[in-house]
């Protein structure tokens, strides 16, 4: 097995990430044993279904999973070199906001209805820049203007902005103490269309100029295309497939990636009939020992049920998938070049 | 970006403060502001009675020849009673008794209670629990019993009768706080204030306080209202301040011996009571739709 090309200094470093939320209806197995590296200034892609642990992986980073009924268990979680896990609770208020911040999916919930959009800006720069607040106040104006709102709207109330405008406001406040890395949660998921490339933009544009590393969290691979240089595909708590976005999106080789593609819709055969992925997510509660995709696979055989191990194909490109230990093996969907 | 402006000249952005943006709400309603105007009305006749008349001559001093003089008596307004003191010099220098035992006993169980409300409801888990139950044995005592309890443990005073009041309603309190916080707690607003690293402390008291405060504000002068009542209900009993001062709710208590033949002993005492009671809840509900930020047009 080939070993993995190490980025210089990664941002971000998650070794063997395991997240279980214990109630009483059983032990929920969230995240399992996930591996995740973010370059300076990479943009990376987490990809999956609902349920998949993408959320649950962000939060772990920002070690704000509930606990109780939350365990988290990490071999490694390093931010700058960083190590999170020791963190005490003072050093973390520290570093959340300062250096990695993150978006939301749902602007309208996001910002609190009591306080002017400036001050909530101003509070994550008062917070951490060690600045009077006028003087926060002045960035966060400054912030605003940044993402296209006119400075004089600083004293207006969440409830007098527009979606697509509190999304701004919620990137501002994200961006506001310039994090290296921030992650973004289905950001554009609650606004429609056109202002969805409006905030893509905006982020990408930001992001381009703070060198921002960036976590976007979807499940929407047009996304994905557009703003990311690496993409992971999450499945039951795990990473399935991850390489560039030229590897996963071009040289597909998981089942479970191929399923994803297929079941979108194909602008060149308008016609044709969706292929959505049989069947349902297994129960976190209750995970396959294996492949945690097999039981949906089209391709799987025995070997599927034992424990699948990381399988490099190229530096940078793995995906955890037996299949491809038989002799010949590939999926459906063709390569691109 | 233009950087035109210097540290020296910026001044902080317009913006119209809460207090403001809740006073704008609270002048539309006419019955908010008859609340509000009864509540001045009697805070300024309590501070004037307390400056025109002598506790000694003209509140508790005895004047045998006149007793029971009816209501409409040339300088005994609404008459005077078994001691030949005048009733409404009396009820107007009582006001401060029922003002402050109202407002002073709900600072009391607002502070404490919310405090514990606020606490338990964003913490959840054994935190809650255990101030949750201690709440519910708190309320399980009947709160007259409670009152009495503390009347006759600490002996008989205004500042005992507040006291006494205020702890009766620390549970309520709690628990309004407590059901105000939950659905607050899991806004994302509250989770994003988190993850900008804010504290959780700033977080309780900065972010989830001012979008719990409406039902707190509510039960405030609500609370008010009660906690006049109790006070007066304590004094009717006996056992709140001490007789011959002109609490109205001992005024009551001592009119109810004449109150088949003399039945004005009774009835202004309690229409002052009422008057303020109503006015404080005119208050309240005025003051709950002028906060509730989803009302502000």
């Amino acid at each position: 097995m080939n070993e993995p090309v190490k980025n210089d200094a990664p941002v971000l470093n998650i070794e063997n990430l395991n997240v279980k939320f214990v109630t009483e209806d059983g032990v929920v197995r969230a995240v399992n044993g996930l591996d995740l590296q973010v370059g300076k200034g990479k943009a990376l892609g987490l990809v999956g279904e609902t349920g998949a642990g993408k959320t649950t992986t962000a939060l772990s980073i920002l070690r704000l999973v509930p606990d109780p009924p939350g365990v988290v268990d990490c071999e490694k979680l390093e931010l700058n070199g960083k190590d999170i896990m020791g963190m005490s609770t003072h050093e973390l208020e520290q570093i959340r906001g300062k250096e990695v911040s993150m978006i939301f999916q749902d602007p309208m919930t996001a910002l609190n209805p009591v306080f002017t959009v400036g001050d909530q800006i101003a509070e994550s720069i008062h917070l951490h820049e060690n600045v009077s607040m006028v003087e926060a106040q002045k960035k966060a104006v400054e912030m605003l203007e940044l993402v296209g709102i006119p400075g004089d709207r600083a004293g207006e109330y969440p409830h007098q902005f527009s979606g697509g405008m509190k999304q701004r406001v919620v990137i501002s406040i994200a961006l506001a103490c310039h994090p290296q890395l921030l992650i973004a949660d289905e950001p554009t998921t609650a606004l429609d269309v056109t202002i969805q490339a409006q905030v893509l933009d905006l982020m990408k544009e930001l992001r381009t100029k703070y060198d921002t590393s960036l976590i976007m969290i979807t499940h929407d691979l047009g996304i994905v295309a557009e703003i990311c240089d690496e993409v992971a595909v999450m499945y039951a708590g795990n990473v399935v497939e991850k390489g560039t976005l030229e590897d996963v999106f071009n040289h597909t080789l998981h089942p479970y990636t191929e399923g994803l593609f297929n079941s979108l819709p194909n602008i060149n055969d308008r016609k044709a009939m969706l292929k959505p992925i049989p069947g349902l997510m297994p129960d976190p509660t209750d995970l396959p020992e294996g492949c945690p995709f097999y039981p949906r696979c089209q391709y799987a055989d025995e070997a599927c049920k034992k424990p699948q191990q990381k399988k490099y194909v190229s530096d940078t490109h793995y995906i955890r998938c037996c299949a491809y230990d038989r002799e010949g093996f590939h999926i459906e969907r063709k390569e691109k070049t | 970006m233009s950087r035109k402006t210097k540290a020296g000249e910026f001044k902080a952005y317009k913006k119209r403060s809460f207090a403001q943006e809740v006073w704008r709400n609270y002048k539309k309603s006419p019955s908010a502001m008859l609340g509000l105007i009864l509540i001045v009305l009697i805070i300024i006749v309590a501070i004037t009675a307390q400056i025109v008349y002598d506790y000694n001559t003209d509140i508790v001093q005895q004047n045998i020849k006149q007793r029971f003089l009816s209501p409409g008596t040339p300088g005994h307004l609404l008459g005077t009673d078994n001691y030949g003191r005048d009733v409404l010099t009396r009820i107007l220098y009582g006001a401060k008794y029922s003002l402050a035992v109202g407002l002073v006993a709900v600072a009391i169980s607002c502070l404490l209670g919310s405090t514990l409300g606020l606490i338990a409801g964003y913490y959840g888990g054994v935190v809650e629990n255990i101030i949750l139950r201690f709440c519910e044995v708190f309320m399980g005592i009947p709160s007259v019993l409670l009152g009495v309890a503390i009347m006759s443990a600490f002996g008989q005073s205004l500042a005992v009768l507040m006291l006494a009041v205020g702890l009766v309603y620390v549970p309520m309190f709690a628990r309004t706080a407590r059901a105000a916080v939950l659905p607050v707690r899991e806004e994302e607003y509250i989770e994003a204030a988190r993850v900008s690293g804010v504290s959780d402390f700033k977080i309780i008291f900065q972010h989830v306080l001012p979008n719990a405060l409406s039902p707190i504000i509510v039960q405030v002068t609500m609370g008010v209202a009660n906690g006049i009542l109790s006070a007066s209900f304590l004094s009717f009993l006996g056992l709140g301040v001490p007789v011959p001062a002109p609490e109205w709710g001992a005024m009551l208590s001592s009119g109810r011996e004449y109150i088949r033949d003399y039945g004005y002993l009774t009835t202004y005492p309690g229409i002052a009571i009422m008057i303020t009671v109503l006015a404080f809840n005119l208050m309240g509900d005025g003051l709950r739709d002028a906060l509730d930020p989803k009302l502000k047009q």
